[in-house]
């Protein structure tokens, strides 16, 4: 069970979407965990066989309890399979039901029809026709909860898994730990800087001009690009303070704050943005927004974001103070851009202009080189073309 | 177009970007992104959509004459 955030002490298995016996690459989505901040799908990290399922859908395990087994390629079979060494504190194990589950007969699936092992397996026990439920999960993928829903049975009480989607009071308790700990623990210092980013609409607007709605840009993804080219160049400001002290981080992973439709956050990370070229920072934020929006979104993506960006948009406020998101060191947040008066050499013109603040760590870094860094990112939304 | 296949269009494609919005309660002559809640992104999401389903010009300098849901209506009323 990864640990998908500062405070999340456990986790619950909601389904695997792999079965035994089921070749995984490195990045495949395995299996679907509950957490505070909702259902994340858990990727895996290496490349192999799944060998075994050693934690059952329905249980709550503590952080670091091993899910599955997985052998490398090449590797033997185990021949004994090893006690599994679980921790399950909650429910009671099943009965011994998933080396049968796996080998129970299943309808043959419809042409092109994707869903979960769990999914198929339930629609097999109940007789629901699998050709006929809208799937919920990834790409449509049917779930067990979509097959729960059509049976119109839950599971045995301890075994059904939480419905999908946000619990907002959860989501509530894990904003106001993690926020806690950040204002307990971390010697935030604030800065505020006001600069011209009439070149960055100017741009964005002629880029636009030439496209579809599904190829513009939005000033944030520059805000997003800027912020991860400055984050490469102050190292203090991307990293990890951890067990007393500053690792920082090679990548940059710029966590994108998202608020979620009636109520809530998340700041799932947009992966080595610093080396993604603009349009594919904007997609990955379309991307990170839709999925948010459906509740969906990869462990790696809540676990290591390296710095956060907020940017509270159009309809936004000026100036917004972060809050720095343990064990992260910065959060950088833009205000709405704004047409101001602007003093352009000795003459007053009307510019638009943005409100850039940093909340940063006094124990990792100080004012000094904290207002170098938004200095900047000011300077390289001046010259938007190179971003 | 008529005005009321239109205004059944963006009540579809809004509800796959927010689905509590109900579309009877809004203005039409208010700010639409105001009463929905709208973020810059949810409403570029909106304008791809529906230009999408469309085929519908819809050129940034436009948005203002999207303000509202009656100029959103009158707006593809006129153009498809």
């Amino acid at each position: 069970m990864p640990s998908l955030g500062a405070d999340m002490e456990a986790g619950s298995l909601v389904e695997w979407l792999k079965r035994p016996g089921d070749e995984v690459k490195r990045g495949d989505i395995v299996a679907v965990v509950e957490t505070q901040k909702g259902a994340i799908e858990i990727e895996i990290f290496e490349d192999g066989i799944l060998e075994r399922c050693l934690v059952e859908p329905g249980a709550e395990v503590p952080v670091g309890t091993p899910l599955a087994i997985v052998r490398g390629i090449g590797e033997a079979a185990e021949p004994v399979p090893p006690v599994p060494t679980v921790v399950a504190p909650s429910p009671p194990q099943p009965p011994p039901a998933a080396p049968a589950q796996a080998r129970a007969p299943v309808a043959a699936p419809a042409a092109g029809l994707q869903a979960s092992p769990a999914a198929r397996t339930l629609a097999a026990e109940r007789g629901v026709d699998l050709s006929k439920v809208k799937g919920s999960g990834p790409g449509g993928v049917i779930v067990r909860a979509d097959v729960e829903a059509v049976a119109g049975v839950g599971a045995p009480a301890e075994a059904a898994p939480k419905p999908r989607g946000f619990d907002f009071s959860q989501m509530r308790a894990a904003i106001a730990a993690a926020m806690s700990r950040s204002k307990r623990e971390i010697p935030h210092y604030y800065l505020s800087d006001t600069i011209d980013v009439g070149a960055a609409m100017d741009w964005v607007a002629k880029v636009n001009g030439e496209r579809a709605p599904e190829r513009r840009l939005l000033i944030g993804a520059l805000f997003v690009k800027a912020s991860a080219l400055a984050a490469k160049q102050f190292p203090e400001m991307n990293g990890a303070f951890d067990k007393g002290a500053f690792r920082a981080s090679a990548a940059v992973h710029v966590g994108v704050a998202i608020s979620i439709r009636g109520g809530g956050l998340v700041a799932p990370a947009i992966h080595d943005a610093d080396k993604l070229a603009l349009d594919d920072v904007m997609a990955a934020m379309r991307d990170l927004i839709a999925r948010v929006r459906a509740g969906r979104f990869k462990s790696s993506e809540i676990a290591d974001p390296t710095i956060t960006v907020s940017s509270l948009g159009e309809r936004g406020v000026e100036a917004l103070y972060g809050v720095i998101y343990p064990p992260q060191v910065a959060i950088v947040g833009f205000g709405k851009v704004v047409k101001r008066p602007w003093a352009i050499g000795d003459a007053i013109g009307v510019r638009s202009v943005t409100t850039i603040t940093l909340a940063a760590d006094h124990r990792v870094s100080d004012g000094h080189r904290g207002a170098l860094f938004l200095a900047r990112i000011g300077e390289l939304l001046q010259t938007p073309e190179a971003l | 177009m008529t005005a009321a296949e239109i205004r059944a269009l963006i009540k579809d494609e809004l509800g796959g970007i927010a689905p509590e919005i109900d579309l009877e309660t809004i203005d039409p002559n208010g700010d639409l992104r105001a009463q929905t809640d709208l973020d810059s992104m949810d409403f570029l999401n909106l304008i791809t959509a529906i230009h999408q389903r469309l085929r519908v010009d819809i050129p940034e300098g436009d948005y203002p004459r999207l303000a509202t849901l009656q100029g959103f209506i009158d707006y593809l009323a006129q153009r498809s």
